[in-house]
């Protein structure tokens, strides 16, 4: 789409009467500006008798009546529209507060300095598992989202799915989504959070039940060994460099500051969204994340070439 | 028409009772520090009743010393009433004696508020409550101390024979000022020492 | 500047006099003119004087403000661009929402109604001239104060709306927030004693006969918006004085951890910010109420509703300010109550715009140059204000929240009804203030590159905000759809500086070649289009005595058996500096008020007040002891009763007046 966060677009129930009472007001206030600017018109340009200016030149001072009628029939209509305005937001407000039925799946997603962490809930605690950034949802059903932040305020929010619910510290906020078609929607953090807010991106994948459930077994599969020594070295590579803050499910690497990487490879864009994913973005982000993302908690590490190199391809082999 | 009723009569010239500038802008000065007293206790009830965990970091707060407290201001509230009542008399010597004895009891006030504080067991900076409890009750404080300052230069211009029966504005502006600081502590009172038990 | 003439005497029939006799002016310009050279200008408490700089210094923040918002535009012109890092961005758009809202939207408002106020309520001055100019002073440091930050090389960079935990030490160690912080503190003094200034000003010292229904509607605009800001300056006084608190004393008010809630800073934020944007607006709407009906040949259709609405918005204005909060979590059922309020305050609103349409169709128009700021004017409020009854709708709101589209709403109503009747109002009080006309040609091209200029700039951005662009971002990328948007946004912005331009080229070039002009050059109705341009330093001979709404409009509406005012005959009142107080209602006469001498204590007492906001930011314990000593010690010289007051004596009165 080339208009990705365009709200007059939705594709759920949570966003959908939002966008019906977005044109209905838009085309209020366009027809009021219209009307208003007529009238402005007409009262400056209607025809009057000629007056005959004064000594000074100055146009003769009247007094004639009946300016009252127009003051009462404006305000007599606007009230009427507001009142009926105030009606329809009630009532949209009613329909998309929760939905139609229970949500079945429940995803905890907790703010950081500019990206996201998602942890898929689950009763079993096998299935619980965590990504970043990056949402699959299945379509057609209701998904209850948990928010939380480790630091300031943000924002979650995804035009075309729901509107804004803030993330703020202490407080447990909690929304709805439901896509009712499959389709990649964009999210953006929607609360001014420090020097990248510009770059806190996040998608929502919407897929059919079925691949939604495919997508859900790659994520809670672990990682397996390296199959083949670019990759081992790649991995020692993110040992060393990587596994402080990030963390990678199946081997060592358990860090928490930065996105958890398990299956990244899965992804459509890194960097929380700045990025498409594809070898050469990720070898500049990690080689120089600050030239990218300046101010982000990612350092510019500036890896040897080979390092490099053997780092992507393993974080490449992380599907 | 200026020739008229309306400036045949003699007007007073200056500062007299309810005409003076002076005792306008102590009502608008009143209007907005009660609005500020009302800000800073909406945000003690705002955050006790957001409150997550406990709210009070003791039992109950203690009446023994604010209750003996608030009934020193009371007091000393009703001794000005009764000096302007003298003053509007002509009756100097009562007036300032009111005075005198006003500022006895808010120093009094003032000492009493200082060792209850001394004996608290939270500080400002151990959570909210505290950092409200020294805020608010500071901000109290700083205005009965001003309201000090305010009465001792009033006995001074007292002593030195600028009031009379007819004209003395600025001991109405100071005794409106001091009557709006007692009301705020009972607001205060009420909100920090009553209002527990009634959670 | 006391006369020879005995002034202990606590009685006096007003000595009732000609306007026109020379000997009256040479007295009352003897006692009431400032003293040439630098002790003047340092001491003066002339309104008029103050009433200029007001005007003149937020004019120069405007600038200040206008080149941050032309750098910020230069940035986002095109996407991924490279002008501004991250963090001068964030410092630009919260320095300019810091300078627009707080140094120039309300400052120069003062600035009009300071000049004015004296003059339309025929009054000699301000009912506490010393209290005006410790206003101005006062505002000037702290607009320096928080400006001295960017020198400190750290300009405060959480938006101007300053939400915790960002603003907080944790996140924030450098000292750009505490200037914020405490300049504003500093600020809220001087918006605190300039609104009691005007608010007892009205109630007191007016001509008589003015009574409340015949004050003009700018009047009634400061007025509500000085009552609403004793109301509402102490919420953020307070708010910025607790988060200093947090973040340098170890304060817990607004910390999760400790008890606090970083909610509480956003609702004594905008309990105080949306009254605030109400006090901004409301004055520069009676701006229009008074200069449109000069230039339509009519009174203002609907007087008493328009004066009523503006109360009114005020008043709702104090219960709505949730709907800055709507996407923050709170209960449905205060969304639901909030969002109703945001709706009822469009009606009051309504009531002024159809009052405003209705009085040029029922006038005829004068297409100076005024008329065509105040006209546009109309359409620009009624451009914002749907865009605001948009948001007042709770779950749209939650898409539109944080998007250009509020960007948008914001500026059509704070350019289109705070700019707009400003510099229509600068064109139609020059030639009162300085004597002298400003160019009409010169003044119909500025006119057409800002309005061209502003809604190419700020239209665009409702488009880009439906289409989701959020706002405080420093860069964006394509494939969003807001590339040329942004691009024509640039554009106008740029147009529209160039009409900020040549208003300014047509004040300079009046000042020195405008077309000289006599005291009524628009044959306007109110009381100060009575005196010469520029006024005299007493402003009236002698005090006038009002009958009606429209004092020099009167020969040609004049109705069966009314009174007329008086303007060539009243009470002289000069013995020392005099003007008349009356009572609230009627304005009846009822005291002869004493207005004080030039004095340095305004500006002692505005240096010492700096002072101690300074000491709080260095931490000096002793500069604050020494600067609280001294405004202690300067308040008591100010208030010192003068000798007047002093003469009094107990026993030797015994008339009782009361």
């Amino acid at each position: 789409m080339d208009t990705p966060l365009d709200y007059l677009y939705s594709f759920g129930p949570a966003a959908d009467p939002l966008v019906k009472l977005g044109w209905g007001l838009i085309t209020i206030s366009l027809l009021v500006t219209a009307i208003i600017a007529i009238l402005l018109l007409v009262a400056i340009f209607s025809r009057r008798q000629k007056a005959r200016p004064d000594a000074e030149g100055h146009l003769p001072i009247t007094r004639d009546s009946g300016g009252m009628m127009l003051i009462y029939i404006g305000v007599g209509i606007s009230t009427v529209v507001l009142f009926a305005s105030a009606v329809w937001t009630i009532f949209t407000l009613a329909a998309v507060a929760s939905p139609a039925r229970a949500p079945t799946l429940t995803i905890d997603i907790t703010a950081h300095q500019w990206w996201w962490e998602v942890r898929y809930q689950n009763d079993k605690p096998a299935l619980i598992f965590t990504t970043a950034n990056e949402i699959h949802i299945p379509t057609g059903e209701p998904v209850r989202i948990n928010l939380a932040t480790v630091d300031v305020i943000h924002s979650f929010w995804v035009p075309q799915l729901a509107g804004k619910m803030d993330v703020i510290p202490g407080q447990h906020n909690s929304t709805w989504i439901q896509a009712d078609k499959a389709g990649d929607y964009f999210g953006q953090c929607a609360e001014y959070c420090g020097v990248q807010h510009a770059h806190m991106a996040f998608h929502v994948i919407a897929q059919t039940p079925d691949e939604f459930a495919s997508w859900n077994r790659q994520q809670l599969a672990a990682v397996g060994a390296p199959q083949s020594e670019t990759l081992q070295q790649g991995q020692n590579v993110f040992m060393t460099r990587c596994s402080v803050c990030h963390a990678v499910r199946g081997t060592i690497a358990g860090g928490n500051l930065g996105p958890d990487l398990t299956h990244v490879a899965s992804r459509g864009t890194i960097a929380a969204g700045l990025l498409v994913n594809n070898t050469d973005n990720a070898a500049a982000w990690i080689d120089d994340a600050q030239a990218l993302k300046p101010g982000s908690s990612m350092p510019s590490l500036h890896l040897s070439p080979q390092e490099l190199t053997d780092v992507v391809a393993y974080l490449g082999s992380l599907k | 028409m200026t020739n008229g009723p309306l400036f045949q009569k003699q007007l007073p010239v200056g500062a007299i009772g309810r005409r003076a500038s002076g005792w306008w802008g102590m009502l608008m000065l009143i209007a907005t520090e009660a609005a500020l007293f009302s800000y800073l206790l909406f945000s003690y009830f705002y955050l006790a009743s957001q409150a997550k965990t406990t709210w009070l970091p003791i039992a109950m707060p203690s009446l023994r010393l604010a209750l003996p407290n608030t009934i020193i201001l009371l007091a000393s509230s009703l001794v000005l009433w009764w000096g302007e009542r003298a003053m509007r008399r002509g009756l100097l010597i009562r007036q300032l004696l009111a005075i005198g004895l006003a500022l006895v009891l808010g120093m009094v006030f003032i000492v009493v508020q200082f060792l209850e504080w001394h004996l608290k067991t939270f500080s400002m900076t151990d959570n909210a409550y505290g950092s409200l409890y020294f805020t608010i009750t500071g901000f109290h404080m700083l205005h009965v101390l001003g309201g000090i300052l305010m009465l001792g230069v009033l006995f001074i211009w007292a002593a030195l024979d600028y009031f009379n029966a007819e004209r003395h504005t600025p001991i109405s502006i100071g005794v409106v000022y001091w009557h709006f600081v007692d009301a705020v502590w009972l607001a205060v009172f009420s909100s920090f020492y009553l209002y527990p038990y009634l959670r | 500047m006391e006369l020879d003439v005995t002034d202990t005497d606590f009685y006096r029939t007003p000595i009732i006099s000609q306007a026109s006799d020379p000997e009256n002016a040479a007295r009352l310009q003897r006692l009431w003119e400032t003293p040439p050279g630098l002790r003047g200008q340092l001491t003066t408490v002339d309104h008029k004087t103050i009433g200029i700089r007001y005007l003149v210094t937020a004019f120069a923040f405007l600038l200040l403000g206008g080149l941050e918002a032309l750098m910020m535009r230069l940035q986002l012109a095109h996407a991924n661009q490279h002008v501004l890092t991250p963090e001068q961005y964030n410092q630009m758009f919260t320095m300019h929402g810091i300078t627009m809202i707080f140094l120039y939207a309300l400052p120069v408002l003062s600035g009009f109604s300071n000049y004015l106020w004296p003059l339309l309520l025929g009054s000699r001055d301000m009912a506490f001239p010393r209290l005006n100019a410790l206003s101005y002073w006062v505002f000037l440091f702290s607009g320096l104060f928080i400006y001295a930050s960017f020198l400190a090389g750290d300009g405060p960079n959480s938006g101007w709306f300053n939400y915790v935990p960002y603003s907080s030490l944790s996140y924030n160690p450098g000292q750009g927030i505490d200037f914020y912080a405490l300049g504003m503190i500093l600020l809220g003094i001087s918006t605190t004693v300039g609104s009691i200034n005007f608010v007892v000003t009205l109630f007191r010292s007016r001509a008589p006969g003015m009574s409340l229904n015949r004050l003009p509607i700018l009047v009634w605009g400061t007025l509500t918006a000085s009552v609403g800001n004793l109301l509402a300056v102490p919420a953020v006084s307070l708010a910025f004085l607790m988060l200093w608190m947090d973040r340098r004393v170890g304060t817990h008010f607004f910390d999760d951890g400790g008890g606090g809630n970083p909610l509480l800073w956003q609702h004594l934020f905008w309990m105080f910010g949306h009254p605030w944007v109400y006090a901004i607006v409301l004055p520069a709407m009676g701006i229009i109420s008074d200069g449109l009906p000069t230039f339509c040949r009519r009174p203002l259709v609907g007087y008493t509703p328009v004066a009523l609405s503006t109360v009114a918005t005020m008043f709702i204005g104090f219960g709505v300010w949730v709907h800055h909060m709507f996407a923050t979590g709170l209960p449905p059922m205060s969304l639901s109550f909030f969002s109703a309020a945001s709706f009822v305050i469009v009606i009051p609103s309504a009531v002024a715009v159809f009052a405003w349409i209705a009085t040029i169709w029922m006038g005829r128009p004068v297409f100076k140059v005024p008329f065509l700021f105040f006209a546009s004017f109309v359409l620009l409020f009624v451009i914002g204000g749907v865009s605001g009854f948009m948001t007042a709708a709770v779950p749209l709101d939650w898409q539109l929240t944080d998007t250009y589209f509020v960007v948008a709403h914001l500026h059509y109503v704070l350019l289109g009804i705070n700019v707009f009747p400003v510099i229509g109002g600068i064109y139609f009080w020059f030639p009162k203030i300085t004597g002298r006309l400003m160019d009409e040609r010169l003044g119909r091209w500025n006119f057409w590159t800002m309005f061209i200029g502003f809604n190419l700039a700020f239209f665009p951005m409702h488009i880009s905000g439906l289409l989701g662009m959020p706002r405080r971002i420093y860069t964006y990328s394509n494939g969003y759809g807001w590339d040329t948007l942004n691009f024509v946004t640039t554009i106008g912005a740029f147009l529209f500086a160039i009409g900020v331009l040549l208003f300014v080229a047509n004040v300079a070039l009046s000042l020195r070649r405008g077309e000289k002009s006599g005291p009524n050059p628009w044959d306007a109705s109110t009381l100060e289009w009575a005196v010469a341009s520029p006024p005299p330093p007493y402003n009236f001979a002698v005090i006038p005595t009002v009958a009606s709404r429209h004092p020099l409009w009167e020969s040609h509406l004049s109705e069966e058996g009314s009174d007329s005012s008086v303007l060539d005959r009243g009470p002289l009142l000069a013995q020392g500096r005099e003007t008349m107080g009356v009572t609230v209602l009627d304005g009846e006469p009822d005291v002869i008020l004493k207005m004080p001498p030039d004095s340095f204590a305004p500006l002692v007492m505005a240096v010492l007040l700096t002072a101690l906001c300074y000491s709080a930011l260095i931490h000096s314990g002793w500069l604050c002891a020494l600067s609280t000593v001294g405004i202690l010690g300067c308040l008591l010289i100010w208030l010192w009763p003068t000798a007047l007051v002093q003469s009094v004596k107990c026993q030797t009165m015994d008339v009782h007046y009361d």
